[in-house]
């Protein structure tokens, strides 16, 4: 075998996608029964509007997937766990129902995604109580599962899934009392504040967190309340709510436990430094996806999968690929950030997220403006540049957002 | 009167003053980046519609639900009506992506048609 990729969600499914077309023997292991990852159970539309120039849903974007990549069986292995990966003999140990079988490909693309943040990670008192839930493990019941978590909800965070989650479990019958957001603006897309909370009357409490959970077993109600600018909470805003459910979109962390012990991983993405082939530092070792770094749309998770399984394709028919040659450092209001690196070889584009909201604001690389942004740009919308020009970029080029007046 | 809304067209999001008469009729609408917000904000004042994205229970399938989308944007204020008319909608496996459910759902134009396809269980 030539390519080997592990995960079967968009990003995953892309690069088997490009590494089927150009022409080598390409597997994909997959952990869950089916393909198409959290795609599956996001029902709402949106997704597409890049690389299909269409708005579909989650399923459909999948199916699309699926119809692309052509003979499922031959590419696909279901309920295929990886145990370990040998970065030196360049082995991968995995355990199925056909037991532990050990793969030797010629290139790897880590396609793991991320996972949810559970809400224990915010520390708040009260007892465990059943009815907690975080909004993905909640969407996949209500959507694929047919069961509502229960009749009276808060949302904690607004992020995406916890905003789409509020107008689903709305739809579905539940009473959506609110959403509580402890920073002072929406985490998700503006697009889904308007159409998942305004469009069905559900509140949004911007700089509010749940101060503390009620209930032995089963959560009787939660108390709410506002918190400062250092998200300190203020005494006297206490507020009583009764709930039997919490869904909280508290976040996603990347999947990268299975490499992250001898790659180069960039603490801010929390994944694997990548160039703009999607490699790790490890050279038969690509990555793409939400492990890489969290994204927002779909579109670009599928780009980046197109990108790996196209250069791992290449590097497997043992074609020599360029090496690195350029390094981004972060300046000044750089978060999320990818790739870290590049060749200079190729156009590519940068993803970007700056570290506050900012009404207008310009990209600088190493004193260089490379673009500017005449509206607001915000964390919880990662920006897209094309590099195409590296002529006078330095081998470190420092990236910088600075907000102008 | 004004009245305030984001602009969704684009991920810019402008924040859009839409002045109003007494009437409801639109005067003037400022916050604008693009004349995409202005088409934005008349179909808000005056017929607000929407994608509906849903689920439809399954019989005898490989799964008990079955996602859908009405293929064209309804009318915002008969969004609870349709929810009602479609939680009390039963299909038959096997389905296919794209095959249409309902056939101009409740007169307004749109049909109702499934993004999933749904195998029959064995
Ligand atoms: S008015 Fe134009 S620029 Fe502003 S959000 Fe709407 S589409 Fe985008």
């Amino acid at each position: 075998m030539d390519v080997l990729v592990i995960g079967g969600g968009a990003a995953g499914l892309a690069a088997a996608i490009e590494a089927k077309n150009m022409g080598v023997k390409v597997l994909l292991l997959e952990r869950d029964r089916s393909t198409g990852g959290v795609l599956n159970q996001c029902i709402h539309n949106g997704f597409g509007l890049h690389v299909f120039k269409k708005e579909l849903t989650g399923p459909e974007f999948m199916e699309y997937l699926w119809e692309e990549l052509g003979d499922l069986d031959e590419v696909i292995r279901s309920n295929y766990t990886v145990l370990k990966i040998d970065h030196i003999n360049r082995e991968v140990f995995t355990l199925s129902e056909e037991g532990i079988i050990v793969f030797e490909p010629k290139a790897l693309i880590m396609a793991t995604g991320a996972r949810e943040r559970s809400l224990n990670s915010l520390r708040i008192p009260g007892a465990r109580v059943t009815g907690v839930y975080t909004a993905g493990v909640a969407q996949k019941m209500v959507n694929i599962y047919n069961r509502l978590p229960g009749k009276r909800v808060l949302i904690i965070g607004s992020g995406d899934i916890g905003l789409i989650m509020a107008r689903r479990l709305k739809i579905e019958g539940m009473d959506v009392v609110g959403v509580v957001e402890i920073m002072p603006e929406p985490g998700g897309l503006i697009r889904n504040v308007v159409q998942c909370l305004e469009d069905f009357n559900i509140p949004l409490w911007l700089s509010h967190t749940v101060f503390e959970i009620h209930g032995n077993e089963r959560l009787e109600g939660v108390t709410i309340g506002k918190v400062d600018e250092n998200l300190n909470m203020i005494p006297g805003t206490e507020k009583y709510i009764k709930v039997d459910t919490l869904v909280a979109s508290v976040g996603l962390i990347p999947q990268n436990e299975l490499i992250e012990n001898f790659v180069d991983v960039d603490q801010v993405n929390r994944g694997p430094v990548i160039d703009d082939f999607m490699r790790t530092s490890v050279e038969w070792i690509f990555a793409a996806g939400n492990n890489v770094a969290i994204h927002d749309l779909v579109d670009f998770v599928y780009e980046e999968g197109k990108i790996a399984g196209k250069f791992a394709a290449l590097y497997a028919l043992g074609e020599k690929l360029p090496e690195v040659k350029y390094e981004f450092k972060r300046g000044k209001n750089v978060g999320v950030m990818l790739p870290q690196r590049f060749t200079g070889t190729q156009p590519f584009k940068m993803y970007l997220r700056p570290r506050k909201s900012m009404s207008k604001s310009e990209v600088i690389f190493s004193g260089k403006t490379i673009r500017k942004f005449g509206w607001k740009i915000r964390p919880s919308e990662m920006i897209d540049l094309k590099i195409t020009n590296f002529e006078q970029l330095p081998k470190e080029v420092i990236v910088e957002v600075n907000e102008i007046g | 009167m004004d009245k305030k809304m984001t602009c969704i067209s684009c991920p810019i999001g402008c924040e859009l003053t839409v002045q109003l008469d007494e009437n409801g009729k639109i005067l003037k609408i400022e916050g604008n980046r693009c004349p995409r917000g202005v088409e934005y904000a008349t179909h808000e004042i005056i017929d607000p519609k929407r994608v509906l994205t849903i689920s439809v229970k399954v019989e005898n399938g490989v799964m008990e639900l079955a996602s859908a989308k009405t293929d064209k944007p309804v009318p915002k204020n008969r969004l609870n009506e349709i929810i009602d008319f479609i939680k009390k909608l039963k299909i038959e496996a096997p389905i296919k992506r794209g095959d249409v459910i309902v056939e101009d759902i409740l007169g307004t134009g749109a049909n109702l048609v499934v993004t999933r396809t749904v195998k029959k269980r064995n």
